[in-house]
Order: C-alpha cells, then structure tokens, then sequence
C-alpha cells in the first residue's frame, strides 16, 4: 500500500475512533460540559492531563527544536515540565479546596471584586489564544505534508475538523477522547523513536540509546558523533551553549511558572475528587508527560544525524561528497510541495550543500570546494518530527502512525483551550456578569460560538505565524505566568494581599509582556509592525520575547505588594477563606453549577 | 492546642516541605541544569555530559520523584495535624 492510502487509513481510524467516543460521552448538560465529573480516577485524569497539555508544540515543533538548538532547547524540556511541580505544591491543591469551576471565578472571590475577574478573564483570553495559534500552525503542518498542499490550505482544513470536533463534545466528550488521543499521540512518537535508535546505536530505549556509542563500530558516543558532524559544516555543536544563561534561566522560569498559569491545565484540577487527588493527579500528568520528553531529546539529535548523513553523503569538500538534487529521496520532493523545505543550486553543480555559510571560517572554506552558500535556503523546523521516520527509511505505517499522532496532539490541545476561552466567554462574563440568570441553553449556545470565533482568529493567524509552533506556545506562556500565575499564588500564599494590589498587578504583568512580545514580534503579531527587529543586539539585557514573561510575573508581584501596603487590607470573611483553603479538612465536592 | 494555632503549625509544616521540595527543584534545573552546566560537562555519564544530560534528562526524573513525594509527605502531616480529608 503506499503511503498516501496507508495516511489516509490510520488518520481517518483514529478520527472515527475519537469522534465515536466524543458522541458515546456528549454532554447534555451545561455541568458536563465544563467539568468531566468527579468521577475521574487521578491516573485517568493524569493520562487526559498530559494529552491536553502535549500540543503540537510537544508532539511536532519540541524535537525538530532540539535538531536545531541542541543543548539550548533544554529549556523547553524543563520549561515544560517543572511547572508540573510548582502546580503540584503552590496551586493545584488550594484551588481544588477551594472547588468552583473556572479560574477567573477563584480570583474573582479570593480579591473580592468583579474588576478582579474581569481581569482575568482578560488575562486568560489573550492567553489561550495565542496558545490556539500555536496549534494552527501545527496542525496546518501536518494537513500540509499528508494531503500534500500548501501549509495554508492545511490550516483551513484543521480550522474546520477542530471545529466540529470541539463544539460537539464538552469537558466529558473531551475527557475520554483525550484519554484515546494520549494513547495514540505516545505510540506515535515512540515507535520511530525506539526504530531509529535501534538503528544508530543497537539500543532499544531512546533515553539511554541517545548516551550510547554508534552502532557503526567506531565506539565514538552518539552525541560526540553528531557534534563532529555538525561542526565540520560549521555549524555549532549540538551539546554547546549558544544563548546568554540569563536568558536560559528566564526562558526556563516564564515556562514553568507558564505552566502553572494556564487556565486549561489547571482547569482539571478542579474536578478531581479531593485534595490529596489534586496533588497526586499533577504527578500522574507528568509521568504521561515526561515519557514523550525524555524521548525527544533523543529524536532531534538523532533526526538531525540522519539529516546531515542524507545531504552529506560523503566527506566534506570531496567532489562526490553531497547528494545529487535529481537523486533527492521523495520524503525531500514531499516537504517541497508544502514550501517549507526549499533548495537553490547557487553553484550550478546539481549537488546540495548545507551548511552554515554565516560562519565566516566555514564559508571561505566552503568557497575553497566551489560551494557558493548554503543550498537548503528553507527547512522548517516544525518539519523534523514529521519527517524524521521518512528520513530513516522506516516503514510506511510508522510514517502514517505518526501524522495521527500529531493530528491527535494538536486537535486534543486545540479542543481544551477552546473550551476554556468558552468557559471564560460564556461562564464568567455573560453568565457572571452581563446576565446572570440566562437559560442552560443560551449559555451554551455562547460557549459554542465563542469557540468559533476563537478558531477563527486562530486560523487566521496561523496561516501567518509570527515563528515555530513552539516558540509561538511560549510567547503564550509567557502571558499565563505574567499575569495569572503571581495572582493565584499571592491569593493563597499571602492573606494580606488585597483587590486593588492584585489588579494592579495582574494588569502591570500582562501588558509589560505583551508590549514587549508586540515590540519585537509586531502589534497583534501583524507581520511588518514590530518596532525593532528580533535580534539579541536589541532585546533588554538579552531578554528574548519567549523569556520577558519570568520578568512581568516579578513585576507583577513586585506592584502587587507595594500597592497592597499602601491600600486596605482585605476584609475579615477574605481572610477566612484564605485559612480555610490552606487545609484539606472539609473539602466537598467539586462545587455544583 | 486551639484550632486557630493548630492550623497555623500545619500551614508552617507545609511550608517548610515546600521550600526543601523547591530547593531540590531549583537546583536540578537551573543549577546543573544551566549555571553549573559547563563544568558538570567535565564529567560523563556514558555518552553523556553530565551537565546535558541534567539539563535533557535528569531534570525531568527527578521532577517526577519531587512530586510524589511531596504528596506523600504532606499526606502524613495532614494526619499528624489532623486536618486531612475524610
């Protein structure tokens, strides 16, 4: 069968699958709607966690990161997974305590003021779209390579299955679909993993294949391999530091506290049936979780070998030392219907050179050998994940495997976010504030179109993303932990801080960073508007855009306490409620709509 | 001992867990992870350098570890309080 038939088939399989489950489980209920129902076994809620929480950020962009930044990306890799724990100890617990459904609601009771939630609704919205925009791009990736069109076309096609998918199902839908998809989404990323380190270095586990010797006989240890590799065509080394540690260590921290912030993981921890659940469903998450990311450091090293070994076939300089362009494999001819693999042959000779021409020692070598510039003028990174079984000859189920995987990570990330910018839309402004006694009907008719018009703006941005699915997520969490991360954790850890200290806060947070993401990115990510170009020379002390969050969650912290010293104190009923959610003794149910 | 101060010795208890759990994660992460990274990189763990393999792996491992162990901690104090769930 080939491949094209064979993508169809599983894609269209697990489609059915998630869309039969979707409809055994919808929701009648605005309840079942928000909320899965108490009934969710931690490890359940954990699986279900992790598949929400995956995006094709995690799934498609992570590894193809790793090929291209090496040690850097680590960032993403603890990123990503420390804010599990900062969930587990600072939050989780206290806002299961604490047992109503939204995050904005907690806010919105804990500093006694509609201003407060408001504000967090806002915080929350800005957020979570970004996030969406993060997937579009990921998903019109995906479309792209296997209906083999344009990466816009591919969005426009996931806008649509997103849709249907998310509007039909509801937190339970959602539930037991994201359940499916997380089984889907680890097989697929570990089966070309476990095949390719297989391959390379005789190991069957990546984690430990990536800290093994070649299997080729030489003895050399993989990562020194692929360091030669890359730094005899000029490139940096894999395992080399390339950015400032200030702005690793802010990256880093913006992630995690990110993490920590974002109102649809933290959603979950709503829902489970007590405290002690609360605290142990956020480790299940991350077990979920760190399984896929302790492999993708082995699939973008290993991605990035099989690479350069493709187009560098034989020693560097020699006449017959690169691939012949007419040769090239299909999954190269593939990525070029999608534009986001291109070739030029500056030097006529019909061979491709990669390599890094802005190192000025490599290039006047380069020129030496006839090389007139590196040849590979595009490859997209979010491209790596996708290609990589193709690049080593795997065969054509794997491939087909892990386009579902990808689709499946997208679409369950894509589906909890727009559930939690409806829940935002529908419960805490037009029920909350604007008319609180509309019909279940109506409120759910509001949560459904809101998600519309979230995939809308979305979609649009997608097809014009302002950078690689991942980086486009961190810019999203660096708005969560700018903003709603310092209040929530202020809300529990500190009695004294009041409405207006919090606001003031939440709002010195979230458009510190905003500014400063727009400044470099353009206003609303329009392309053209930034008003500097996005280069270290011009970032603040070397704060990249992705990083500046860790900055406005200390500023926010920072305005929050000094207004609060210089502003009453909240009142005495607030105070009790903060004593009373610091112990788990007396938690209900997870509160009733 | 009175409710009030009772709950007061918990959230203290909780909070002192809190720090020593952080302290760990902050120092897997950040500091071997990235301060520390070049001169842990002396130093090898198979086809590792220890600093790399901290910063795209160990970091991770251990995250997993702090967290149910920080359950199981406040689990017993939550009982030593008696303010656990029923």
């Amino acid at each position: 069968m080939d491949l094209k038939t064979m993508t169809f088939l599983v894609v269209g399989a697990t489609f059915a699958l998630y869309i039969g489950i979707a409809i055994w489980a919808r929701a009648s209920t605005t309840k079942e709607f928000y909320v899965a129902g108490t009934g969710v076994h931690p490890i359940a809620n954990g699986m279900a966690t992790a598949a929400d929480w995956m995006s094709a950020a995690s799934f498609i962009s992570m590894a193809g990161l790793i090929a291209f930044l090496g040690y850097d990306a680590s960032v993403y890799l603890m990123g990503w997974t420390g804010g599990y724990v900062l969930l587990a100890l600072l939050l989780a617990p206290y806002l299961r305590k604490f047992g109503k459904f939204t995050v904005s609601e907690f806010i919105g009771e804990r500093y006694y003021s509609k201003a407060a939630r408001m504000v967090a609704v806002l915080c929350l919205i800005v957020a979570s779209i970004t996030y969406v925009i993060g997937q579009m791009k990921g998903v019109g990736v995906a479309f792209g390579r296997f209906l083999e069109v344009p990466l816009h076309t591919g969005v426009a096609v996931g806008m649509a299955i997103v849709f249907i998918y998310a509007v039909m199902g509801g937190m339970k839908g959602i539930t037991y679909t994201q359940i499916a998809q997380y089984c889907v989404l680890i097989f697929a990323y570990t089966v070309p993993a476990i095949f390719i380190t297989l391959n390379l270095t005789g190991v069957p586990i990546p984690q430990i294949g990536l800290g093994s010797t070649m299997a080729d006989g030489s003895g050399v240890a993989l990562l020194d391999k692929l360091d030669m590799v890359v730094t005899d065509l000029g490139f940096a080394a894999f395992t080399a530091q390339k950015w400032s540690t200030l702005n690793m260590v802010l990256l880093t921290l913006s992630l995690m506290i990110g993490t920590a912030g974002l109102p649809h993981v933290i959603m979950r921890f709503f829902t489970v049936p007590k405290v002690a659940d609360a605290r142990t469903s956020a480790g299940w998450a991350l077990i979920f979780i760190a399984i896929l990311y302790t492999t993708a450091p082995a699939v973008g090293a290993m991605a990035r070998l099989n690479l350069m070994h493709t187009i560098q076939t034989g020693e560097v300089g020699s006449v017959d030392g690169n691939m012949v362009y007419a040769d090239r494999p299909d999954w190269f001819k593939n990525w070029e219907i999608t534009g986001l693999l291109k070739f030029e042959d500056k030097n006529g000779d019909g061979r491709v050179q990669y390599y890094n021409d802005k190192n000025k020692d490599f290039a006047a070598k380069a020129a030496s050998f006839g090389w007139k510039g590196n040849e590979m003028v595009k490859v997209d990174r979010d491209i790596m994940v996708l290609a990589n079984p193709e690049i080593a000859n795997l065969p054509n189920w794997v491939i087909a495997l892990v386009a579902a995987g990808g689709l499946a990570a997208a679409l369950s990330t894509a589906a909890g976010l727009l559930l939690a910018i409806a829940t935002a839309v529908s419960h805490d402004v037009i029920k909350g504030m604007i008319s609180p006694d509309i019909s279940e009907k109506k409120e759910l008719l509001a949560s459904r179109l809101s998600m519309a018009g979230a995939i809308l703006v979305a979609g649009y941005l997608g097809m014009n993303p302002p950078g690689f699915a991942a980086q486009v997520v961190a810019l999203a969490f660096g708005l969560a932990a700018s903003s709603i991360f310092p209040a929530l954790m202020m809300g529990i850890f500190n009695k004294n801080m009041d409405n207006i200290g919090a606001i003031a806060g939440m709002l010195t947070g979230l458009f510190s960073t905003l500014i400063y993401i727009f400044w470099f990115k353009g206003w609303f990510f329009i392309p053209g508007t930034a008003m500097a170009a996005n280069t270290p020379d011009n970032w603040f002390m070397g704060i990249s855009p992705e990083a500046f969050g860790a900055v406005g969650a200390m500023l926010n912290f920072l305005v929050a306490y000094l207004v609060s010293k210089v502003t009453p104190p909240p009142p005495e009923h607030i105070q009790h409620l903060v004593e009373n959610i610091r112990v788990p003794i007396g938690a209900g149910k997870a509160a009733d709509h | 001992m009175s409710d009030q101060t009772n709950r007061q010795a918990y959230w203290k208890a909780n909070l002192k867990l809190v720090a020593f759990c952080l302290s760990i994660w902050f120092v897997v992460s950040y500091l071997f992870g990235i301060i520390l990274v070049d001169q842990l990189n002396t130093i090898r763990l198979g086809g590792y350098k220890l600093g790399f393999w901290f910063a795209q792996q160990g970091s991770m491992y251990i995250f997993v570890v702090l967290i149910f162990f920080y359950a199981n901690r406040i689990g017993k104090i939550d009982k030593q309080f008696n303010v656990h769930e029923d």
